[in-house]
């Protein structure tokens, strides 16, 4: 089971078991990280699951579709290591991914 | 410790049970819950779950071992009768009764029921729960002809998903456009048109007056003088929050329970979240009862931390979203409230976004497959914007944040 850690904007870790085939979203949400509100569930549709994958895990991803890009694109926290955690799958590949969370969702 | 009950196990529940534990709280949580299933999210059932894309893992708003983990009772197939406020407690069907210390009603809302001749034949469904979709999903394996009684967002949703699947779809609307309650008529003309040219079939200004069937099993829609053929019928209507159990129990109730913006009923003990309430929104200036999913999160987060001693306003910008084909539709506030409204993007291509403002200012977009303008009308609102610069694609809209 790969393991994905979440860093919260205060610095407060949180280590979750994670289930493959599963979001990065729904890792948060089941464990409850807190600091991921994913109103619309996961259907790229609210924007409100907003994290932060630095540069090397970053380079593990899938890339971003058209619409994860548009709605980051005006996020007003975003920054190169923006994502949303909803359009990533957790595998083994990313076992021991950091996944820094902000301040707020929007 | 009674703890804490949750009538009702839909959205808003789901997202109580994860707020009450996230918030640090220990004690009891009860969750009672009249359907079989643990809280799962309705919108795949129009969408993704009735096209058969997605499961029910993928629906549920937890998974199911999260309430044992967290040590929450969900209890499902359990209907709640009545509440006992001078007691504090809430009584079951099957006889049982639970004490509260606080308690949160989220009990949804449920379709409105068409009664006209033959409304009980088989093949005529509703559509809000898993049980309602699976027999939908059931019917429309040998169905040929579905006629959707009813132009709202679900009913076109369901539209898209059975054309998609190769049914003959007929659209029958009362009014003289579909959409009307929740859009504008540029709106609902851009829809219509979308639906027709996909090969639905719309009828507006059609008011259903019955159902024909042979051997118990629909036939035909009767509108006045019409029929449309049909061996498949879904009746989209409307809905109507569950109150009878907060009337029963004395509290206020007026299109909705009555909540404050705390989420507080007229009992201080008991709060309410989600399609069932009629709440005040700071923002918007007046009261609204909704039927959104972001609502019923926003609301159950904020009933949970006043619960347990917060001082939590809910004060959120209404916005909700509706898939229809390939199409995304995003939308923030209500485009009734604005006295102006300019289009940024090409309808013909499907990507476009309508804003409204009223005195100049920026109070609801409706965004086809444009999510950078859904992001940016959630920061706008209430802030002045320029028209004319809205409206102009060369316009960075990232410039319009200041
Ligand atoms: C097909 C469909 C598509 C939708 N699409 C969207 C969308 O795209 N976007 C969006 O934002 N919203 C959408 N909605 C609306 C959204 O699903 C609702 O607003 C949301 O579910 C409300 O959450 P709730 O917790 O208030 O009510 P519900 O999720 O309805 O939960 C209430 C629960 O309480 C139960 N209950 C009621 N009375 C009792 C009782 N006495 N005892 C025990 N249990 C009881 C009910 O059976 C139900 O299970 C859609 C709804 C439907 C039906
Ligand atoms: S959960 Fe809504 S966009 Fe990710």
């Amino acid at each position: 089971m790969p393991t994905v850690k979440f860093i919260e904007f205060n610095g407060t870790e949180h280590t979750v078991d994670a289930n493959n085939g599963e979001s990065i979203m729904v890792a948060a949400t089941s464990n409850l990280v807190p600091g991921i509100d994913a109103d619309c569930g996961g259907e790229c549709s609210c924007a409100t699951c907003h994290v932060l994958i630095d540069a090397e895990w970053r380079a593990k991803l899938e890339p971003t579709t058209d619409t994860e890009e548009s709605m980051l694109d005006l996020n007003p926290d975003r920054t190169e290591d923006s994502r949303l955690s909803c359009q990533i799958i957790v595998s083994d590949a990313l076992d021991g991914i950091v996944v820094n969370l902000p301040e707020f969702q929007y | 410790m009674s703890g804490i009950v949750v009538i009702g196990a839909g959205q808003a529940a789901g997202q109580a049970a994860a707020s009450l534990r996230q918030e640090g709280y220990e004690g009891k949580v009860t969750i009672l819950g009249d359907e079989a299933q643990a809280p799962y999210q309705r919108p795949p059932l129009s969408k993704a779950y009735l096209s058969g894309e997605i499961g029910m893992d993928r629906v549920l708003v937890r998974p199911e071992n999260f309430y044992p983990d967290k040590d929450i009772d969900l209890k499902t197939n359990t209907t709640v009768t009545a509440i006992d406020r001078d007691n504090k407690t809430v009584s079951t069907e099957s006889g049982d009764t639970y004490e509260y210390d606080k308690l949160l009603i989220a009990t949804g809302s449920r379709p409105r029921i068409l009664n006209i001749p033959g409304s009980d034949l088989e093949g005529i469904h509703y559509l809000r729960t898993i049980a309602d979709v699976d027999g939908i999903r059931g019917a429309m394996q040998s169905a040929t002809r579905l006629c959707i009684v009813g132009g709202g967002y679900i009913g076109l949703e369901v539209a898209a998903v059975a054309k998609k699947a190769g049914l003959d779809v007929t659209v029958v609307e009362a009014m003289d456009r579909i959409l009307l309650r929740v859009t504008t008529p540029e709106m609902s003309e851009f829809y219509h048109n979308l639906h027709t040219g996909r090969g639905v079939n719309i009828l507006v200004n059609t008011g259903v007056d019955g159902f024909e069937g042979e051997n118990g099993k629909i036939t035909a829609v009767v509108c006045g003088d019409n029929k449309v053929e049909a061996d498949l019928v879904i009746v989209g209507i409307g809905i109507i929050p569950n109150v009878e159990l907060a009337e029963a129990a004395g509290l206020e109730c007026d299109n909705g329970i009555v909540v404050d913006d705390h989420c507080q009923t007229s009992d201080p003990d008991i709060y309410a979240a989600g399609d069932c309430t009629n709440h005040p929104n700071p923002i918007l200036d007046r009261r609204l009862r909704l039927e959104s999913v972001p609502n019923a999160m926003g609301q159950a987060r904020t009933a949970c931390s006043n619960m347990l001693g917060g001082d939590k306003v809910y004060s959120e910008v209404p916005w909700f979203w509706s898939d229809q084909y390939e199409l995304k539709l995003q939308m923030v506030g209500f485009s009734a409230d604005g006295d102006t409204s300019v289009v940024r993007g090409d309808k013909d291509a499907n990507q476009f976004a309508v804003f409204y403002l009223k005195d100049g200012k920026v109070v609801a977009v409706d965004a086809v497959n444009s999510p950078k303008e859904f992001m940016v009308c959630k920061q706008l609102y209430g802030k002045p914007a320029d028209a004319a610069a809205l409206a102009d694609p060369e316009t960075e809209l990232k410039s319009l944040l200041g």
